[in-house]
């Protein structure tokens, strides 16, 4: 149905689907001749080949082919496509209605639509503009020349400088660094934030100035477009004087793909490979596709039945109609004969008079249920826009709406897929404390900027370390200063070097892609080392004597998520060579051999139950023949032109190992405010929160703890890559599901007992590598079963925390429980571009704007703030939009029902011959105007609980949940409610015209008469019984409710008062007005709204007094309490007294 | 339908393009505090009425009490209404207008004549309503109902010359416009029935009927309107025209008095109203009530002359005659009393049942224990 998997997802797929870049199939190459030079002659033939420009577009229309493509699109969709149906149907046969009744509605809808999608086509002009006309740098003739982007061919040299965006697909030729490297954020295209390191290719480095590449003869052939960003394989021919073209390889680490941006290297040369739409990230471009709400879904199952009763309707009439006629003088009696040219179409005839019971049932299906609908979603998200409670202060914004189709879906949610890291947590690093040797050191929490000399900032919860352990402490200090890759970002404003760090805050300040980074050189700035800046290649620290000491940086070992640690190699002043590591202590406590080990693990897995993240500092001392062994493997790694990242990390591998561990580190990343109530909240409106993080465990856990996703009570199981190394994953998984299911077999019999207080909760624990192994299919594909057992674990555990995930881990577990066989509605919520999977993937996507890009913001269907705001966004705006919607839809059928079935009646006493009931006017504007504004209005505002309640009882998310406003039963109530009512209308009507006249001149009435009759009834019946159902009246319902009665009454009296010029026939005069002048007929109209109305009070009575629902009981006890309290309800409770 | 939920293509750090849908996506970089009104925050002062058994309890009750009577009022009101009812179709060989009914012809020119005798057990009080009634008939089918051109009724001149195409097969006869145009008008109504009242002695006295008002005031003053009033000749105005094939007269020849007379015969008007169900009744004459002292039609026995006309056996029709008196809510009907005491019993016990369960259930609903 929908298969809606963005382009950043699916190569997220491709990667793990085809990790291997090897073998290829070169389906068609492109040959690329760099500045458009031809090669020396007689090498190979010069053919250009056409290529696309570099214009981006995105907009769907042009100016020329917007009327007839957007109408192509509209009429694609099945309800729109019907309604032309039944409008060409009567405009070409003669139907009881004319064409106007279905065509104006259409046409409306269709004009609002097209004016919408232009607009917004307009705007995504407007933006490609934007693209394709920013300037790039182009080299043309060894000179510098400005382009608009979308003028850049395959082909042209381009500039880039630090911080640009590549502006297509290019070759790296040669950058400002003299080993021909660059660093490049892929943030916008995958996710990941770290620096990434690219290769010019070695022979045309040196090509480092415009002169230079003008000289430059080459020729690149590479494969054709294709979408995954990892893979590209391609080969340059450089041609020099006379010589053989030298042939290099070319791959992924050569290419630099659009939407990428340039760090920390001032400029590189590169050409143009892929343009314009054949960019890597254009062909991974997929629209988001839309996400359908479970109350869409149950909307078009019901149309569809309404389809079938409208076609059953007119195939039962039909065949009445033949059996009825088959006598002569009921067909054509002497004084009603049928022309020419009916009689003569006899053949066709039968299957005209079916088309025409369509039209004239039609209504049974109406268009302005759509159109209300839409009204709905569109104006009712404004609400979320303008709640003054979703707005932050800190960062200025409110939440934000991107889709408005899936309002009600935040009134069904099940499962909640939450991202730990800066949603439950702040992503606000600080620093906790550190551990020397077993030492703990505490920097005192507010050092007003200044630098405490000394000891005076620490406070020593230990003895005081010996001379030895000084010398480790100040080298412990040391290492946290030089190893890290955050860059100081002097202020513009100070002139003057000196005006340092050390002159006050704020001049200066420390910037990273990590916080965890950020904090541990600020922890070390208060506990009396200040790293001052990179200079010269010299990185300078401040000591507490206030002298600086400069280390020399010779190799930066960089952070990956695989080793999870980072290197740097340091020679001092004093010429020492050091190598100083940090990483989790997983990774380092193996490669260790030396050092107080034990004091240091214990404090680290303590501090890791507090929650704090803990990373591990180790060092050793290089000698000279070390360094150079170490510099040699590097070399040779980068050098690599196969496999290079695999052998990076060997060599990585092999220069960090027998270390000296010096100490730990602890940072706290602060739960949200309000994280954990709004968890329990959530907890107890019955969701399942599941927490996936890439974080480790024991630090995962004790967030989840922290933030009431475990409770004490709470039985943890563990389904982690520890406990499978001891058993095997099977016999685990039989393990806890018999754990888990025993507890459920007693459980059952009181499951609808309530919350969760009584019986034993579980907690599931399960890491990335673990998943991976529950989900890999097997050999004798016996997987299913695990992945069975696994749901079957999970659907029993209150809470789940998934750690160590994948970005791409993520979207999978969404997506197994998303398919999973109760098809749950799932919500993810996240704050960065490793959530992007996950949010697009659920069936409610919610980012929140941290810290972290607007990554997930931008790609979500809602954005907040916090994450403390999800609690409203679900219990109190979920909750309203699914019960107004699902009123809505159920009422639009009701009252069409109560609409057309008089009409199907009266066909049994006209002869079947399709003579519509009411007049046109009524039928046409019956859904537009007279009915439509009290249900679109009690879809904004209707609020049956005050969202105070909502939100201080969570539980009352259970009433609504699965859907249960709008299953079958209640569908199949309202429909029949429908039915009684137009018996009662239409035999109400009938039995007082039943032969005899009703007014007391003794004058009769005619069938537009009874049609008005029933129809007035009608009315006032069907906005009655909104006006019932609406719990919330403020002055715009009554305002509507009884404005649009009388803009009824006003209408009709205004349409029979006058006989209008333009109109053919004058049926309508005078008919409302002699109606009612008969006091009969008053009385009946009376009547008759009573009766109609009378089972659904009842019913509505009874079920609240036998078997109320949890709303119902609070909205009684609200009620009770009402009267104590003086709040604002005043008006409420001093009303509701005289209420029905 | 209308709004396919469309994100524009965004190309993130290359540019940021506002994404278009959404009420809110556009001025995304305006952080601008939503306003705190009452209507934005969902907090309007409303009224918030539920229904309970307590609340709905009195309704009941007192619908019951208002309905009860008013419906007691009605169905006395209903009975006390004369109608009297005399089929004179002919179906039966005995009945006195058997050979009418079989001799059928629209263009004999002997109008066939029958005497239907009755008697009234009960004497008719105040004015009495003379309806004919006819059964089967279809007055209600669509392609009669649209058979007419409601601008030529109005005195279009335009439409008199040339009628609407609705009015087809009845539009035109020997190449002139038909006036009155369509179904309706063809097959108007044209038995004459005459009531005579018979002496205990044996004379037979005609009772005055008058046929003014039977036909509803807007519809003979203003919605039917001959072609340049009625004033001028009504032979000269319809000149050109031809009458409907059924009729035996011209439409200008209906009646004597002019303002009877055309488009504005009252019968006429009478019949073009067309009925909403199958069996109907029309108003053909009113017999006005003479003195306080008499009674308008005593007691007794009566004879009903019919100039047969109107042909109903072929689709097997009845035609009756009705004699009724009128109370200010019409005809006899017991439906509207019936109803109404059978929804205000209703009502009442449902008031009852109501009570039992408030009592019962409603104190526990209220101590109930609901979890804050």
């Amino acid at each position: 149905m929908c298969t809606k998997r963005s382009g950043w997802v699916r190569l997220l797929y491709y990667r793990y689907l085809y990790p291997c870049t090897g073998e290829e199939n070169w389906v068609d190459s492109r040959t690329v001749y760099i500045g458009h030079r031809e090669p020396p002659p007689g090498t190979e033939a010069y053919i250009p080949q056409r290529f696309p420009d570099n214009r981006i577009v995105s907009s769907k229309y042009t100016f020329w082919n917007f009327v007839p493509k957007n109408l192509f699109e509209q009429f694609r969709r099945i309800a729109n496509f019907y309604f032309l149906i039944i409008f060409l149907v009567q405009l070409i046969i003669d139907t009881p209605t004319s064409p106007i009744t279905s065509g104006l509605p259409l046409f409306f809808v269709i004009t609002v639509t097209a004016i919408k999608q232009g607009y917004e086509d307009w705007l995504r002009h407007k933006a490609d503009n934007a693209v394709n006309q920013c300037p790039v740098h182009i080299i043309q003739h060894g000179k510098v020349v400005r382009k608009q982007s979308h003028k850049l061919r395959v082909g042209d040299i381009v500039l880039v400088k630090e911080d640009e965006t590549f502006p297509c697909d290019l070759i790296l030729l040669s950058t400002s660094r003299d080993d021909g490297t660059c660093f490049v954020t892929t943030a916008s295209l995958d996710g990941e934030s770290s620096h990434k390191t690219y290769y010019a290719v070695q022979d045309t480095k040196s090509f480092n100035t415009e002169q230079e590449l003008d000289t430059l003869r080459a020729t690149i052939e590479c494969e054709q477009p294709q979408p995954d960003l990892y893979k590209f394989v391609g080969r340059i021919n450089i041609y020099q004087e006379r010589d053989e073209p030298i042939a290099r390889p070319l791959g992924s680490e050569n290419v630099l793909l659009r939407g990428a941006t340039l760090k920390n290297t001032e400029y590189v040369y590169a050409v143009a490979i892929y343009t314009g739409m054949e960019t890597k990230m254009a062909l991974n471009y997929q629209s988001k596709s839309q996400k359908r709400s479970a109350v869409e879904k149950s909307m078009n199952a019901f149309l569809i039945v309404y389809l079938c009763i409208l076609l059953s309707k007119a195939l039962i009439n039909t065949v009445l109609k033949y059996v009825w006629q088959a006598n002569p003088n009921r067909d054509e009696p002497w004084y009603n004969e049928k022309t020419e040219s009916e009689r003569q179409r006899h053949l066709i005839r039968a299957f005209t008079d079916f088309l025409a019971f369509m039209v004239l049932f039609n209504y049974i299906i109406p268009v302005s249920m759509y159109v209300t609908v839409e009204m709905q979603k569109f104006l009712g998200s404004y609400f979320i826009t303008w709640d003054e409670e979703m707005f932050d202060d800190e960062i200025g914004e409110g939440a934000l709406v991107n889709t408005s189709d899936l309002n009600e879906e935040l009134g069904q949610v099940e499962y909640i897929f939450t991202d730990k890291t800066g949603t439950l947590t702040e992503n606000n690093m600080e620093f906790i404390e550190c551990c020397v040797d077993g030492h703990v050191y505490v920097p005192h929490a507010i050092c007003n900027g200044q630098i405490l000399p000394g000891a005076l900032g620490i406070d020593m919860i230990d003895s005081s370390p010996g001379p030895d352990g000084k010398e480790h402490e100040e080298l412990f200090f040391r290492a946290l200063c030089l190893c890290h890759t955050v860059q100081v970002k002097e202020e513009e404003t100070v002139d003057g070097i000196k005006r340092g760090i050390h002159q006050g805050k704020g001049t200066s300040f420390y910037i990273s892609s990590s916080p965890d980074e950020v904090a541990l050189v600020e922890g070390m700035k208060r506990l009396g080392f200040t790293y001052l800046r990179l200079k010269d290649n010299h990185m300078e620290i401040l000591n507490r004597e206030d002298e600086i000491e400069r280390f020399e940086l010779l190799e930066v070992l960089n952070f990956d998520s695989v080793r999870r640690r980072m290197s740097v190699i340091v020679r001092s002043g004093t010429g020492e060579l050091y190598l100083f590591c940090k990483g989790a202590d997983s990774s380092i406590f193996p490669r260790v051999i030396s050092g107080k080990v034990e004091q240091v693990r214990a404090r680290v897995e303590h501090n890791a139950v507090e929650g704090l993240r803990t990373l591990c500092v180790a060092y050793k001392l290089l000698t000279f023949e070390e360094y150079q062994d170490i510099c040699q493997l590097l070399e040779t790694a980068k050098l690599a032109l196969q496999e290079r990242d695999k052998k990076l990390a060997e060599a990585y591998d092999a220069i960090e190992r027998d270390f000296i561990l010096l100490g730990a580190t602890a940072v706290e990343d602060r739960l949200q405010d309000k994280a954990a109530d709004t968890i329990e909240s959530l907890h107890k409106a019955g969701m399942k929160v599941w927490v996936l993080t890439g974080d480790k465990m024991e630090t995962a856990a004790a967030t989840c703890y922290a933030s009431k996703l475990f409770r004490r009570s709470t039985q943890i199981l563990e389904l982690t890559t520890k406990r499978t190394e001891e058993q095997n994953l099977h016999d685990v998984l039989f393990d806890l599901s018999r754990t888990v299911l025993r507890q459920h077999g007693s459980l059952t019999r009181d499951t609808f007992s309530g919350l969760s207080n009584e019986f034993q909760d579980y907690g599931l624990i399960i890491d990335g590598a673990t998943l991976t192994a529950v989900m890999k299919p097997d050999q004798d594909g016996s997987t299913g079963n695990y992945k069975e057992i696994f749901l079957e674990i999970c659907r029993n555990c209150s809470a789940v925390l998934c750690c160590r995930m994948a970005p791409l881990q993520k979207a999978q577990i969404v997506k197994l429980i998303k398919f999973s066989k109760e098809h749950p509605i799932t919500l993810a919520i996240g704050d960065g571009a490793n959530d992007v999977s996950m949010i697009l993937e659920a069936h409610v996507g919610i980012g929140i704007m941290g810290k972290e890009g607007r990554q997930a913001a931008r790609n979500s269907d809602y954005a907040i703030p916090k994450f403390k705001h999800l609690k409203k966004m679900l219990l109190v705006h979920g909750h309203y939009y699914y019960i107004r919607i699902a009123e809505l839809v159920q009422y639009f059928f009701y009252k069409n029902v109560c609409f057309i079935f008089p009409q199907f009646l009266y066909q049994f006493f006209c002869g079947f011959s399709q003579q519509p009931l009411y007049d046109t006017a009524y039928l046409t504007l019956y859904n537009i105007s007279f009915t439509s504004l009290p249900i679109l209005l009690y879809s904004l505002i209707e609020q049956h609980i005050n969202m105070d309640i909502l939100k201080r009882d969570p539980s009352l998310y259970r009433d609504i949940a699965k859907n249960s406003l709008l299953r079958w039963r209640i569908f199949i109530y309202w429909t029949f409610l429908g039915v009684f009512d137009a018996v009662v209308f239409f035999f109400g009507a009938y039995f007082l015209f039943d032969n005899t006249t009703f007014t007391s001149n003794g004058q009769m009435f005619g069938n537009w008469t009874f049609g008005t009759l029933v129809f007035t009834v009608l009315v006032f019946t069907v906005t009655l019984k909104l006006a019932l159902d609406t719990h919330y009246w403020t002055w715009i319902n009554h305002f509507v409710i009884w404005g649009s009665l009388l803009f009824y009454v006003v209408f009709s009296l205004l349409w029979g008062g006058i006989i209008w010029p333009f109109l053919n026939y004058q049926r309508m005069y005078y008919v409302f007005m002699q109606m009612l002048s008969s006091g009969p007929a008053w009385l009946c109209i009376i009547l008759l709204i009573t009766v109609s109305l009378l089972p659904d009070v009842v019913k509505k009575v009874m079920c609240r007094a036998l078997w109320p629902t949890t709303t119902e009981r609070i909205q009684t006890k609200r009620k009770c309490l009402n009267v104590e309290q003086s709040t604002i309800f005043m008006l409420s409770q001093t009303s509701s007294s005289i209420s029905f | 339908m209308m709004a396919s939920s469309y994100n524009a293509k965004e190309e993130d750090g290359h540019h940021s393009v506002s994404a278009a849908s959404g009420p809110s996506a556009g001025p995304s970089a305006k952080s601008k505090k939503p306003d705190n009104t009452a209507f934005k925050q969902q907090r309007l002062p409303a009224w918030q009425p539920i229904l309970t058994a307590g609340t709905v309890l009195p309704a009941f009750f007192i619908i019951g009490l208002i309905f009860i009577p008013i419906g007691i009022g009605l169905f006395v009101t209903s009975n006390n209404i004369r109608e009297f009812e005399v089929d004179y179709t002919g179906v039966d060989a005995s009945s006195p207008c058997f050979t009418c009914s079989q001799t059928y012809s629209w263009n004999s020119s002997i109008p066939c004549k029958c005497a239907v005798s009755f008697s009234l057990e009960q004497p008719f009080e105040s004015n009495v309503f003379m309806y004919y009634g006819l059964s089967n008939f279809y007055q209600n089918h669509r392609r009669y109902v649209k058979s007419r051109d409601d601008s030529q009724l109005n005195g279009d001149k335009a439409s008199l010359r040339n009628p609407s195409k609705e009015c087809e097969p009845y539009r035109s006869h020997d190449n002139k416009p038909i006036a009155p145009c369509g179904a309706i008008a063809n097959s108007l109504f044209n038995d004459t029935l005459e009531l005579f009242y018979i002496d205990p002695n044996g004379t037979r006295t005609q009772i005055p009927l008058v046929k003014k008002g039977i036909a509803w005031w807007t519809d003979k003053h203003v919605k039917f309107r001959n072609p340049g009033g009625n004033n001028f000749n009504l032979t000269v105005v319809f000149q050109g025209t031809t009458k409907p094939v059924n009729w035996r007269k011209y439409v200008y020849e209906l009646d004597t008095d002019p303002e009877n007379n055309g488009f504005v015969n009252e019968d006429f008007i009478v019949w073009m109203r067309t009925a909403a169900l199958p069996t109907f009744r029309k108003l053909y004459r009113i017999i006005q009530k003479k003195s306080n002292m008499t009674p308008t039609l005593p007691r007794g026995n009566y004879t009903l002359d019919v100039t047969y006309n109107y042909p109903v056996r072929s689709f097997e029709g009845r035609k009756r005659m009705i004699l009724s008196t009128i109370s200010w809510m019409g005809g006899k009907n017991p439906f509207l009393g019936i109803a109404y005491i059978t929804v205000g019993s209703v009502c009442f016990f449902l008031g009852v049942v109501l009570l039992i369960i408030h009592h019962k259930y409603g104190n526990r609903n209220n101590s109930a224990d609901i979890p804050n």
